[in-house]
């Protein structure tokens, strides 16, 4: 609290906004198309379902690492709309979770009645390579000169301290990852098709110790995407929808921190549930962000499902499958479905919007009312600075 | 404990030289204030001037105060091991090339943590000391290794494309008529270099240093002459694919300036012997050691030019003599940017007066030929660019990065 000034005003709910119409463009492992291709499809995909023309939506947020030299304005006249509200959103993996809420804000304040938050990229055989080799001037002057191993080397590190600090062992990354490959075995858009036993994990070739093959999401094609609109305009458009509960957005957190052992969700927890009205224990299933598994497990404690250092006796304790008492990256998370670049940030949200409005494509989460959607993102130099949470709810349609 | 370097293989000129690559040199102008550091041995970062807050990375603007003003200064290098990784991919060629390599984090004493490469012998949680190094690209890139490095420690295969080690290569001193050739050959086969070539000139002309070489181990002569085009080049034909080292030592010192004594044939040979002498070395040896640059743990990896320190400011006394070093280091500068793309690194080193014959009526502080060679020696074993040899040597220096015009008035030295 400021001393001077006092308490700061309550922040505002997401009252009257509605999440909607959850779109994916399948994913490949490399694509011949660009960036703009799977935005624009994205796009198509959204005014086709819900029942809309092109030009009614009249707000964007665009986040792509492969849309440049272009940004969202590039795409405007690319795809040949006229938007009054215009955001690009370069935090790569947080990206779902900040066009969410600021699209929301927009609805809500009439700045924008439909927002299409779209989420692509495309990956060409050598793109990923050429993404890393220039991600940052810290990347570029401090750490790619360093092996060039990319966020492969950068996570091997934050594993290495996570397992010798807090006891982790492989086994129990080996958990959460072969559960998130059975959720995934439903889903269409899957690009692992096959089981994931604990030998193969155990087996798999070293990437960087101590991660191995099945520790790193494989980079891929895609695009994620959703409308934001009013709940009013939602319903007279027929559109089942979700609703926000709260949100959070914190960047470059605990900078003091010698190495990355906690997100930005660790900051703000306390008013994240605050504002919702809910605790850990009404959240139905949770999509994180899953580039590797250890920031899972971050993501599991600091968001309060338990202590800092106990999410390896939490995975052991949980079944983390759609039919499990904890059911997590429901649709198999980036680890199983690919990373599509930007739209990675976006996958958990749009699954977990499916999974609130009988939409799935994969297994239900039976019964589910409340989803938790964190994100992270952008390894700048030793960290991820971008972190990110939301939580929906099933909405009344 | 590190593991032994194995020893040099004799080469199969059946199987293909695996072609030099390098890492990756994309650096902000920021960054290439460390370069500056690694260069001369320095470990440096930038502090801010208001706060007192170390910074790394590199940037413009304090990351406490926001203040503008970070100027280098020498740094704690001490830390401690947080995290490490040994990577069994990579994305960019050289390191594909060498994996797997490690990487670890280290937490400086000083604040900020550090991405560097690692030492076999560092373990987590372990007390590390950081040095900046030049990789292969000529790019500063921070380096661990534990605070007392164990047995073996400089075998380190990942040091060792760091460095430029002498240890089981083979060096070519291009002059072993004066004592600092006796000088620098004992220097090279003290640090554990596989073979030494020496070259002599002027046949007619008897030489107890050279005749001092002769009775070394290890050591074999060629005539070479690097006046004449012809001797350069046959002796390049015979050595050029073995030499790892290149050491041009070869100067001819001689008094006077330009009004007060015109000799136009002094002149020429001193521009014959330091500029052309050095054009003909670097056409002739430069490409093969270009090519060797990535031929396995013992590949070619420098080419030292010894310098006067009047190379880098003209001292009238020995006016034409400085100008044609001078001539001499411009054209280093150009082998430098030549020889990189083989990773071979060009070290400057820049001497004040011997204790010589030739520098008999200049007075002293002189230089021990015994420590110009430790001193080149030591140089190439910590990887460094540019050093100054002697009392003068390092003053003109600093002097000529305090004030240009100050030592072109006076120098003395």
């Amino acid at each position: 609290m400021d001393p001077v000034m006092g308490k700061p005003p309550a922040r505002m709910g997401y009252e009257g906004v509605a999440v909607c119409v959850p779109v994916t463009i399948p994913y490949s492992k490399y694509s011949l198309r660009s960036a703009h291709w799977f935005c624009g499809r994205a796009l198509a995909e959204l005014i086709k379902v819900a029942g809309i023309a092109k030009d009614q939506v009249d707000g964007f947020c665009i986040s792509s690492f492969t849309l440049a030299p272009d940004t969202a304005v590039g795409l405007t006249q690319h795809l040949g709309v006229s938007p009054r509200w215009l955001d690009h959103i370069p935090m790569g993996g947080a990206s779902g979770a900040v066009a969410l809420r600021r699209a929301a804000r927009a609805v809500q304040c009439g700045d924008a009645e439909i927002v299409a938050c779209i989420a692509g990229d495309t990956n060409h055989v050598d793109s990923f390579r050429k993404t890393i080799a220039s991600f940052s001037q810290f990347a570029n002057d401090a750490v790619y000169p360093y092996g060039s191993g990319g966020p492969n080397a950068s996570f091997a590190f934050l594993t290495d301290y996570y397992m010798r600090q807090y006891g982790a062992r492989r086994e129990d990354f080996a958990k959460l990852c072969i559960a998130q490959r059975d959720n995934a075995l439903q889903n269409p858009h899957a690009l692992m098709k096959r089981p994931l036993s604990l030998e193969a994990y155990l087996d798999a070739r070293p990437i960087a110790d101590p991660l191995s093959l099945f520790d790193c999401v494989m980079p891929c094609a895609g695009a994620e995407a959703f409308l934001v609109m009013s709940q009013d305009r939602a319903r007279s458009l027929s559109l089942p929808f979700v609703t926000i509960l709260s949100t959070i957005e914190r960047h470059n957190a605990y900078p003091d921190d010698p190495i990355q052992i906690r997100g930005g969700w660790a900051m703000d927890v306390e008013g994240f549930y605050d504002l919702a009205g809910i605790g850990p224990e009404d959240i139905d299933f949770m999509e994180a962000y899953d580039d590797y598994p250890v920031i899972c497990f971050m993501q599991i404690e600091d968001l309060g499902f338990c202590g800092k250092g106990e999410a390896p006796e939490f995975v052991r304790r949980h079944d983390l499958t759609t039919t499990g008492d904890f059911p997590f990256n429901t649709s198999g998370g980036q680890l199983s479905v690919g990373q599509a670049g930007a739209a990675g940030g976006s996958l958990g949200l749009v699954e977990a919007i499916r999974q609130l409005s009988d939409s799935c494509l994969g297994a239900a989460v039976t019964g589910a009312r409340h989803g938790l959607i964190s994100c992270f993102g952008m390894i700048n130099y030793d960290r991820g600075l971008c972190s990110a949470a939301a939580i929906l709810s099933r909405g009344s349609g | 404990m590190t593991t032994p370097l194995p020893p040099p293989k004799k080469k199969d000129p059946a199987l293909r030289t695996r072609q030099p690559t390098l890492p990756p040199g994309n650096r902000s102008r920021e960054a290439q204030g460390l370069t500056a550091m690694a260069a001369v041995g320095r470990f440096a970062l930038q502090i801010c001037a208001a706060c007192g807050q170390v910074q790394y990375p590199p940037r413009q603007v304090c990351v406490n105060c926001l203040g503008d003003i970070l100027p280098w200064r020498d740094t704690d290098p001490g830390g401690s091991l947080l995290a490490e990784t040994r990577l069994h991919h990579a994305n960019d060629l050289f390191f594909r090339d060498r994996l797997p390599w490690r990487l670890g984090v280290v937490r400086m004493d000083a604040g900020p943590s550090v991405v560097a490469h690692l030492a076999e012998d560092c373990r987590q949680g372990m007390r590390v000391r950081l040095s900046l190094n030049l990789d292969r690209g000529g790019h500063a890139v921070m380096n661990a290794r534990p605070e007392t490095p164990g047995p073996n420690s400089e075998d380190d295969l990942q040091l060792r494309e760091l460095t430029t080690d002498p240890k089981d290569r083979r060096v070519l001193i291009v002059n072993g008529k004066t004592e600092l050739g006796l000088a620098l050959t004992q220097g090279f086969k003290a640090a554990g270099a596989r073979e030494i070539f020496v070259g002599h000139a002027e046949p007619w002309k008897a030489s107890a240093a050279l005749n001092a070489i002769r009775a070394l181990d290890g050591v074999t002569l060629f005539p070479l002459d690097v006046t004449d085009t012809d001797s350069v080049q046959e002796l390049a034909a015979i050595l050029g694919g073995k030499v790892e080292i290149m050491v041009n030592n070869s100067y001819h010192l001689r008094p006077g300036g330009a009004v007060d004594r015109l000799d136009m044939n002094v002149s020429r040979e001193e521009m014959d012997i330091h500029y052309f002498g050095l054009l003909r070395l670097a056409g002739t040896f430069g490409p093969a050691l270009r090519a060797r640059g990535a031929d396995g743990a013992h590949g070619a990896c420098a080419w030292v030019n010894v310098l006067s320190a009047y190379a880098q400011i003209n001292n009238p006394a020995f006016g034409t003599y400085s100008a044609s070093q001078a001539a001499a280091r411009s054209l280093a500068q150009c082998l430098r940017a030549e020889l990189s793309p083989g990773g071979v690194r060009v070290v400057n080193a820049f001497v004040g007066p011997l204790d010589d014959e030739w520098h008999q009526m200049v007075p002293p502080p002189k230089l021990m030929l015994d420590t110009v060679a430790e001193r080149i020696v030591d140089a190439l074993q910590k990887g460094l660019e540019d050093i100054s040899i002697g009392a003068v040597a390092e003053e003109i220096a600093e002097r000529l990065v305090e004030n240009p015009k100050e030592i072109e008035r006076e120098i003395t030295l």
